[in-house]
């Protein structure tokens, strides 16, 4: 799209929205005093760094659920795959697939153990049997990495979503409101740490489950309630016919994007086990038993939001229709908002009112997982590099807490001045890279620590060291960056690495690094140490 | 306690349900991200109505993943929960 192109779709859309603005500001207006309420309340009752980084584990496993749902049900989901499958069909549905099954890896292998033998962050676990410094300045950097890109994808999402609704065309604007969620973000977590932050998200969990049951039983409505229907009128409407049903609209164009279809498909599943912001979820609640009910809550949670994603995303394409989706976004970041409005009625107040609720709860699920994501982060630089390798473990606990604060307030600035130049990037594709890197530094390091007796400091250090330099830098030289018009740079091209998703290079290599670094390492792994974190990781023995 | 032959029958009972489960639950997550790339004809069958082969795949994804957590977390309170809290009391009560 050229830029007088993107500014007249844009005021299309604006004109839209414009009319309903004061009521938009309105619900936008409460849902940010109603959660600075929350998060000053929760502030008053964080007195120590087990209420700051973990909600003082006090969380029931239902809470803890719908906090995880809230957490992980971020911009991409909502209006990133709603948009993917409005445009592309049945290719966007892959990312419901993929985010859900990807739970399992959670339940199965990751969650108990965790809650077992950690206490605050991923590098806990990590560095259970491990030489403590040079672990935990890994996993602090791979925490910050994974939760930046996440980030970005959020910033750009809430870009996105307040230009349409706003009328704000201007750069100047968009990094307007870019900073004014940077700036609530750190206000959020600064504050409320992790008890304002569990809040938060399950206000939002609840507001984005009620959303979308909403807008599913008003398109169900328009059909008779027949999914066939549904599904041929937005196959009929696409433009595409029954291809737009069938897997390969997206991706099955040739050799090349087939694989990058398996590679996104690996990142997908294997991702979601790895993310810091999620892991740290499993420490808000008292023991592993209720770590596994709250994944299963947000198994069942989630599950029942991907499966209404099937009647957002072909709602958007029968209701709304690509042309007006690509008009206001090329990307399709705003079918589920214009898609509310079409089910209200366009020229009508119940469209009007629709269509603000719905983006009133689109930007309180971006305001949830970046203040998720930031806590992650600022938990892992104060717990893992601040108080263990610079101070190497003499911090006083109301130090180390301070650092996280001051962290939180540097991780929101840096994440202003990034997502302020990322903000035009495709939301859903930004979060599947987070996925791929999670799932290549994190995960292998993870499963290996608790799983295989032998497992090295060096092993440790290898895999997230190099599953995380080459998941980075395929993305740096692949097509998401430069040398197409969608890229980051579309101007220079520097792309000689031709899959957008690196993980099907990148997730194997962080398993073989974690292999190769283990059995090349001079030193014995620490048997003793195993010992006591099998016993601890199965049983819960000494967990805090 | 590692040693022990009751920590290792709950080591077991918990690898020899999760590792199979995790290979096989990701095992059929390929099959259906393969089928969709490699055999688009096969994927593209309707069955009913608008709803292809491709659909019900897709659905059924879902219900495994649902039946999946729902059997684990019965095996796990069945056969795991006791065994781990039978050996986590004996080591707190005699430490």
């Amino acid at each position: 799209m050229s830029p007088a192109q993107t500014v007249l779709a844009a005021e299309l859309a604006a004109n839209e929205a414009s009319e309903h603005r004061p009521l938009i500001i309105t619900l936008f207006a409460v849902f940010v005093l109603a959660t600075l309420g929350i998060t000053v309340w929760a502030g008053r009752q964080t007195k120590d760094a087990a209420d700051f980084y973990a909600g003082g584990r006090s969380f029931s496993a239902f809470q803890n659920g719908l906090a995880v749902s809230g957490d992980y049900m971020s911009a991409a989901s909502f209006l990133g795959i709603a948009g993917a499958i409005a445009l592309f069909g049945y290719d966007g549905f892959l990312y419901s697939i993929g985010f859900l099954v990807a739970w399992l890896v959670a339940l199965l292998l990751v969650a108990e153990p965790l809650r077992n033998s950690g206490r605050y962050t991923m590098g806990d676990v990590l560095a259970y049997r491990m030489r403590q410094r040079p672990v935990r300045t890994a996993a602090g950097t791979s925490t910050i990495v994974v939760s930046i890109f996440y980030l970005l994808a959020q910033m750009a999402g809430a870009g996105i979503l307040v230009s349409l609704l706003l009328g704000i065309t201007s750069d100047a604007g968009k990094i307007l409101i870019v900073a004014l969620v940077g700036i609530l973000m750190i206000v959020y977590v600064s504050i409320g740490g992790m008890k304002g932050t569990t809040w938060v998200q399950m206000v939002k969990a609840v507001l984005l489950i009620g959303g979308t049951i909403l807008i599913t039983f008003l398109v169900l409505l328009k059909f008779d309630f027949n999914i066939s229907d549904l599904l041929g009128t937005a196959a009929e409407k696409s433009g595409h016919g029954a291809a737009f049903l069938e897997p390969g609209l997206q991706y099955g164009t040739d050799g090349t994007t087939k694989l990058d279809f398996i590679s996104l498909g690996i990142a997908l599943v294997l991702g979601t086990a790895g993310l810091p912001h999620i892991l740290i979820r499993f420490y808000t609640v008292p023991n592993a038993k209720a770590a596994r009910k709250s994944v299963n809550w947000a198994i069942g949670i989630i599950g029942a939001f991907y499966l209404m994603t099937i009647a957002l995303g072909f709602g958007a394409a029968a209701l709304v229709g690509p042309k007006e989706i690509t008009e206001s976004n090329a990307s399709g970041n705003t079918a589920a908002p214009l898609l509310a409005l079409h089910v209200g009625g366009v020229d009508s107040a119940w469209g009007a009112i629709l269509l603000a609720t719905i983006s009133a709860v689109a930007f309180a699920t971006i305001l949830a997982v970046v203040a998720g994501l930031t806590l992650a982060s600022s938990s892992s630089f104060a717990h893992d590099i601040y108080a263990n390798v610079i101070r190497k473990g003499q911090a006083t606990e109301k130090e180390e807490m301070r650092a996280a604060r001051w962290a939180t307030v540097f991780i929101g600035i840096v994440s202003i001045a990034l997502g302020a130049l990322a903000r035009d990037l495709n939301v859903a594709g930004l979060v599947a890279l987070a996925f791929a890197v999670a799932a290549s530094a994190n995960l292998p390091t993870i499963l290996y620590s608790l799983f295989w007796k032998r497992f090295t400091t060096q092993g440790a250090l290898w895999s997230i060291y190099g599953g995380l330099l080459v998941a980075v830098g395929l993305v740096l030289f692949s097509p998401v960056v430069s040398g197409d018009p969608k890229a980051m740079f579309p101007d220079v091209d520097f792309a000689w690495f031709p899959l957008r998703n690196p993980g099907i290079i990148s997730i194997p290599f962080g398993f073989f690094m974690g292999w190769l670094g283990t059995v090349l390492s001079k030193e014995e792994p620490d048997k003793a140490k195993y010992a006591e974190l099998e016993v601890r990781s199965l049983t819960g023995t000494g967990a805090h | 306690m590692q040693q022990s032959a009751e920590f290792a029958e709950l080591r077991r009972s918990f690898r020899s349900f999760a590792f199979p489960l995790t290979i096989a639950f990701v095992a059929w997550y390929l099959l259906y991200v393969l089928l969709s790339n490699y055999a688009g004809g096969f994927m593209g069958t309707e069955l009913f109505g608008n709803i292809n082969v491709a659909f019900v795949f897709g659905i059924a994804q879902f219900v495994t993943t649902f039946l999946i957590a729902w059997w684990y977390s019965r095996h796990a309170a069945a056969k795991l929960d006791p065994k781990a809290e039978a050996i986590k009391s004996r080591m707190e009560g005699g430490a």
